[in-house]
């Protein structure tokens, strides 16, 4: 980056917009930072002398002889071992009262990963909590939300998937995260004693919602140094992806684009595949593995930001209390694990793939029943077993306060089957059958 | 090329990756050009033109950009590379070479050579002085991996040429002429084993093209079985996010009955390239018994690279798979997805503010998706051999409705309909080929059916039909069983919708992951469609519709054995002996 020996301060501004202002300057980079008044701003449209600049934090109140200064470099991150255990806003700048970090300065928003340079994910983590491990195993270097709606516990359960997932440092990106939750992370993961693998990079509602914008990229730089320089194994929280998608649409917008599906930019698959896609396994061992929160309204996972998330993740984990033993569960059949095919049966016990396939597909026969007996028909022996089935697995295995490890999980799916079924009409593999069907 | 002084502009505008240049000569629609920024040239193409302003899309991140930058234009369109030694590689959209760059980051500006013109290839020659050739027509050969490679009379060169000379029998180096052609006036041009080609352009170096008549074996039996894919016919495959489309375009190229795969990943994960260099290289062609890695060619334009590029990555891919076409090989080319294609489109055209069609998409979607999928095709070269190209797209529905845009075209433009429905793959169900909606209308050919009837049986066609019908039967019943009850139906409904049910569970349903059960033979598929239908015509005797369920459940787990066992092997005739009694046990007298 080139430094500037004296810095030029504009004071003309000619429009100024909801979102943005446009000035008369030249010698301007594309996407280059600025300030407006002291208020960040960005480079998004130069045409000849006129230079359109995004404000983070909003043009109110700025006047049309406001104070510009740019600053010769587009949006950085100082990178260093210091990150760990501190708490930035969207800027990068700490919020914890600590020191300014002192490191090597990064642009943000950087480079994609060669796909010829990554290496295939293989290694499992486990949360113990068996709606994932079971069904949907999660690997490091994969991307991932939970879809849930507002009114689900998904940060509760984001934060212990963080911490038993054994990673080397925990990324919080937090968008839109009200006060009261941000503060539940932090004693969370002070509780654990985790504070000093976690960074945070935090926007909450107090904060402009524009600089959401900034979030995920300066979590994500944090992440690339120390998954690419430090070799370590990083994870990522996202929460919540809406709430930035929201932001984007509200630039988009102020700005006259067209807009394509839910008033979401027509852009919105690229803006997210670009912050997803940084999820990796370098092959000289160090990863990067996001977690993210996309909440939805009335479970609507049609709508434009959950659809175009669900196109980029691989997978999702889909929230939702189950009336019948009320708790709340990981649904087994709108969550999918994409990669779990890489781990399971490999890393874990051979019978996984089969025992996972064989009693999602009993559930389901459970809720065909469910749906016969409300509308007023009379059920089976059959349809009564898989009820009965749905019940338990629902309890022992479903719900999000089941902690056990995966082998336990597959035995217990074997005791179920054995409870409720006959071999033929679980119809597993008869060489799994054999070995573990319950005496 | 006649352009004897090449245009230069000045960098006057910057929108995300639309820059407006400021020119000082003629410049051409789809022109290339490089924009300068410090050192690093960006490569960009021209979309739009309006006087002395040239509206180009940068196939690169524009930051740090600024007014002022000099533009070079190149005077071509956007070309790739022809010649021996694009098999194996992982090229990204605009055919740069992955492996061959430096560093574990993408850096801008970084273009690497797609082939390289110092390998040396052992030639064969096969055309000789004194013949009359034209654009297309093979001069020679060399072996790249098992295929034998043809160096062709370069597809520009028009009209009628004469072989003057064509070097000998040995080894020579790609940029070597091997050849010496002279016009009609007279004039001599030198050939080498590599040539280019703009990619938006499609290679018509064939004398006619038929409709497909060839079944083309996938292993995947609710295609081949169900809904054929000919050699040289187009499907696509639309479904919402996570219902099979990449699992079974992957399928699709470790098992069809192709010389070769070109995969286009197009806007997708890059965890999914990843896991084809992966395993490719490790498993086998049962076909060459070699490494199946040895035909497949990978463009990768990831959701994470350039947008713009991902627009140029399906063109190389089909203008790859043309040139192996033209030495008369059978090219699978496959896209996941052509809906990210068309955002890229999208994207550009709201960015130049110009009217939009449907869901903000360009008016002119319907157009450019149907004169690619023309680009297609089975095609007699002029030699009178044959080559061909199939190609299946996937199309990756918004809200999983198909009714949008690039579903409603694309159904226009492609002959084989694979819906995947988001209910079948709930339910696991997979592949979730909807059974009911999708559709081969190559099952409609006369040259199809009579293929069919020579190289499989002569009674397929109808047991494929009666298959069909019996799903369609089998769904009334089970609509009618749940609007009046289990007991408010006869048995027979319930017969009918389980005999739907082995149909489904035994044909339909196919475990990608499982080794056996992956590929299905076509030999295999109509012994197993036999046994099937067999079951289907029997009459059963029960008592209450309660035992039709439990018994039809053992039926299914039987056969489902006999899916997952070798066939012919000793499980296989377990299965099929234990298979035939309990038919037994129900059968009407
Ligand atoms: N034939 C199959 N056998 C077993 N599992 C399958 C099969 N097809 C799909 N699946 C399961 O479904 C998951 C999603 O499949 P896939 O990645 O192909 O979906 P997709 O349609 O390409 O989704 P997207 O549009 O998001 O890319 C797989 O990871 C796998 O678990
Ligand atoms: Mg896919």
């Amino acid at each position: 980056m080139e430094t500037k020996a004296f810095q030029k301060i504009y004071t003309k501004v000619t429009q100024i917009t909801k979102a943005t202002c446009t000035l008369q300057a030249s010698g301007i980079g594309y996407e280059e930072m600025a300030t407006v008044n002291g208020r960040l701003a960005q480079v998004v449209k130069i045409n000849g002398d006129n230079v359109t600049l995004q404000i983070f934090s909003g043009t109110e109140g700025i006047p049309t002889n406001a104070e510009v200064i740019f600053l010769g470099r587009p949006p950085v991150l100082k990178v260093g071992e210091e990150l760990a255990g501190r708490f930035f806003n969207a800027y990068g700048q700490p919020i914890d009262g600590g020191p300014e970090v002192e490191g090597e300065e990064r642009e943000i928003g950087g480079p994609s990963v060669n796909p010829v340079r990554r290496k295939q994910p293989s290694e499992l983590i486990a949360t113990g909590i068996a709606g994932i491990d079971l069904n949907n195993t999660l690997v490091t270097g994969q991307k991932i939300p939970f879809f849930a709606d507002p009114d689900q516990p998904f940060n509760q359960v984001m934060a212990m998937v963080a911490l038993r997932a054994k990673a080397d440092k925990i990324i919080l990106g937090g968008m839109g995260l009200t006060n009261d939750d941000y503060l539940y992370y932090k004693n969370v993961f002070d509780n654990a004693g985790a504070l000093d693998r976690i960074i945070s990079f935090v926007n909450t509602t107090e904060n402009p919602p524009v600089e959401r914008l900034l979030v995920p990229d300066m979590a994500l730089t944090a992440a690339e140094y120390f998954a690419y320089d430090k070799k370590e194994t990083v994870l990522v929280l996202l929460t919540d992806m809406t709430l930035y998608a929201d932001a984007l649409s509200i630039v988009s917008n102020r700005m006259d684009q067209i807009p394509s599906k839910d008033s979401m930019p027509g852009s919105l698959y690229s803006d997210l595949a670009k912050i997803y896609e940084k999820a990796v396994q370098f092959p000289e061992g160090g990863s990067i593995t996001i977690i993210a929160v996309t909440t939805l309204s009335g479970g609507d996972i049609t709508h434009a930001i959950p659809d175009n998330t669900g196109y980029i993740t691989e997978g999702q984990l889909f929230l939702r209390r189950d009336s019948d033993i009320g708790k709340v569960i990981v649904d087994p059949f709108r969550s999918l694990s994409r990669l779990k095919q890489l781990v399971i049966g490999k890393q874990t016990r051979k019978d996984h793939p089969q025992v996972m396939n064989a009693a999602v597909r009993l559930y389901a026969d459970a809720s065909n029943a469910k749906t016969k007996l409300e509308n007023g028909f009379d059920l089976t022996d059959y349809d009564v077993r898989t009820m009965n089935f749905a019940r338990e697995y629902s309890n022992d295995l479903l719900a999000i306060d089941v902690n056990i490890d995966t082998t336990m999980m597959l035995d217990k799916a074997w005791e179920l089957f054995g409870k409720h079924f006959s071999k033929a009409e679980v119809g597993i593999k008869q060489e799994f059958v054999d070995l573990y069907w319950p005496a | 090329m006649e352009k004897n002084k090449l245009t230069t502009g000045k960098v006057a505008g910057i929108i995300a990756n639309l820059v407006i240049v400021d020119v000082d000569g003629p410049v051409s629609q789809n022109e290339i050009c490089y924009i300068n920024l410090g050192g690093v040239r960006l490569m960009a193409e021209v979309i739009k033109v309006l006087g002395t302003k040239a509206y180009t899309q940068v196939f690169e991140s524009t930051r740090g950009l600024k007014i002022g930058e000099s533009v070079d234009f190149m005077g071509h369109m956007l070309e790739v590379t022809l010649g021996p030694g694009i098999l194996s590689r992982n090229f990204d959209g605009l055919q740069n070479d992955l492996d061959k760059m430096e560093g574990t980051f993408l850096k801008r500006g970084e273009y690497t050579a797609p082939i390289n013109v110092d390998q040396e290839w052992p030639f064969t020659p096969l055309a000789k002085a004194g013949d009359s050739v034209m654009a297309g027509d093979w001069l020679g050969e060399v072996k790249e991996n098992w295929i034998g490679h043809k160096i062709m009379v370069p597809f520009k060169f028009e009209g009628k040429y004469t072989v003057k000379s064509v070097k000998a029998g040995g080894t020579y180096k790609a940029s070597d002429t091997i050849a010496v052609l002279t016009d009609r006036d007279g004039r001599e041009v030198n050939v080498s084993m590599v040539q280019k080609w703009p990619v938006k352009v499609p290679i018509k170096a064939y004398t006619d093209k038929p409709r497909p008549f060839r079944l083309m074996e996938t292993g995947v039996r609710i295609i081949d079985t169900m809904n054929p894919i000919v050699e040289g016919g187009t499907g696509f495959v639309p479904g919402p996010f996570g219902s099979g489309k990449t699992v079974l375009q992957h399928a699709l190229s470790k098992q069809a009955e192709a010389d070769l795969i070109i995969v286009a990943a197009c806007g997708e994960r890059a965890n999914e390239v990843v896991e084809i260099f992966t395993e490719f290289p490790e498993l086998d062609d049962p076909r060459t018994g070699r490494k199946l890695m040895e035909r497949t060619t990978i463009i990768a334009n990831t959701s994470n690279m350039p947008v713009a590029a991902r627009e140029a990555s399906v063109y190389t891919a089909m203008t790859l798979g043309e040139y192996y076409r033209s030495m008369g090989l059978k090219v699978l080319l496959l896209a996941d997805s052509t809906s990210r294609w068309a955002q890229a489109l999208r994207e550009m055209s709201n960015r130049m503010e110009e009217l939009p069609g449907p869901d903000a998409f360009p008016m002119d979607l319907p157009a450019i998706i149907s004169s690619f999928y023309a680009r297609a095709g089975y095609v007699y070269l002029n030699n009178g051999s044959t080559g061909s190209i199939t190609f299946i797209g996937t199309v990756s529905p918004a809200g999983g409705n198909l009714k949008e845009p690039v579903t409603e075209s694309t159904k226009k433009a492609a002959r084989c309909f694979f819906a995947l429905s988001q209910q079948r793959a709930d339910s696991k169900r997979y592949p979730a080929v909807d059974p009911i909606d999708s559709y081969s209308k190559y099952l409609e050919y006369p040259e199809l059916q009579e293929y069919l009837a020579e190289n499989i049986s002569p009674e397929w066609l109808a047991n494929v039909l009666e298959t069909k019908n019996l799903l369609l039967r089998g769904k009334e019943a089970y609509e009618q069983i749940n609007i009046l009850g289990d007991d408010g139906v006869p048995i027979d409904y319930h017969l009918r919708y389980w005999k739907s049910e082995v149909i489904d569970f035994v044909i339909l349903q196919q475990d990608a992951f499982d080794k056996i059960d992956a590929s299905t033979p076509i030999e295999r598929q109509k012994d197993m469609l036999g046994k099937v239908l067999e079951v289907c015509r029997t009459g059963f005797d029960f008592e209450s519709f309660e035992e039709v369920n439990p018994y039809f459940k053992r039926v299914i787990n039987v056969f489902k054995q006999m899916n997952y066992s070798l066939y012919q092997s000793g499980d296989f005739k377990k299965y099929e002996a234990e298979l035939d009694a309990i038919i037994k046990e129900r059968k009407a007298a």
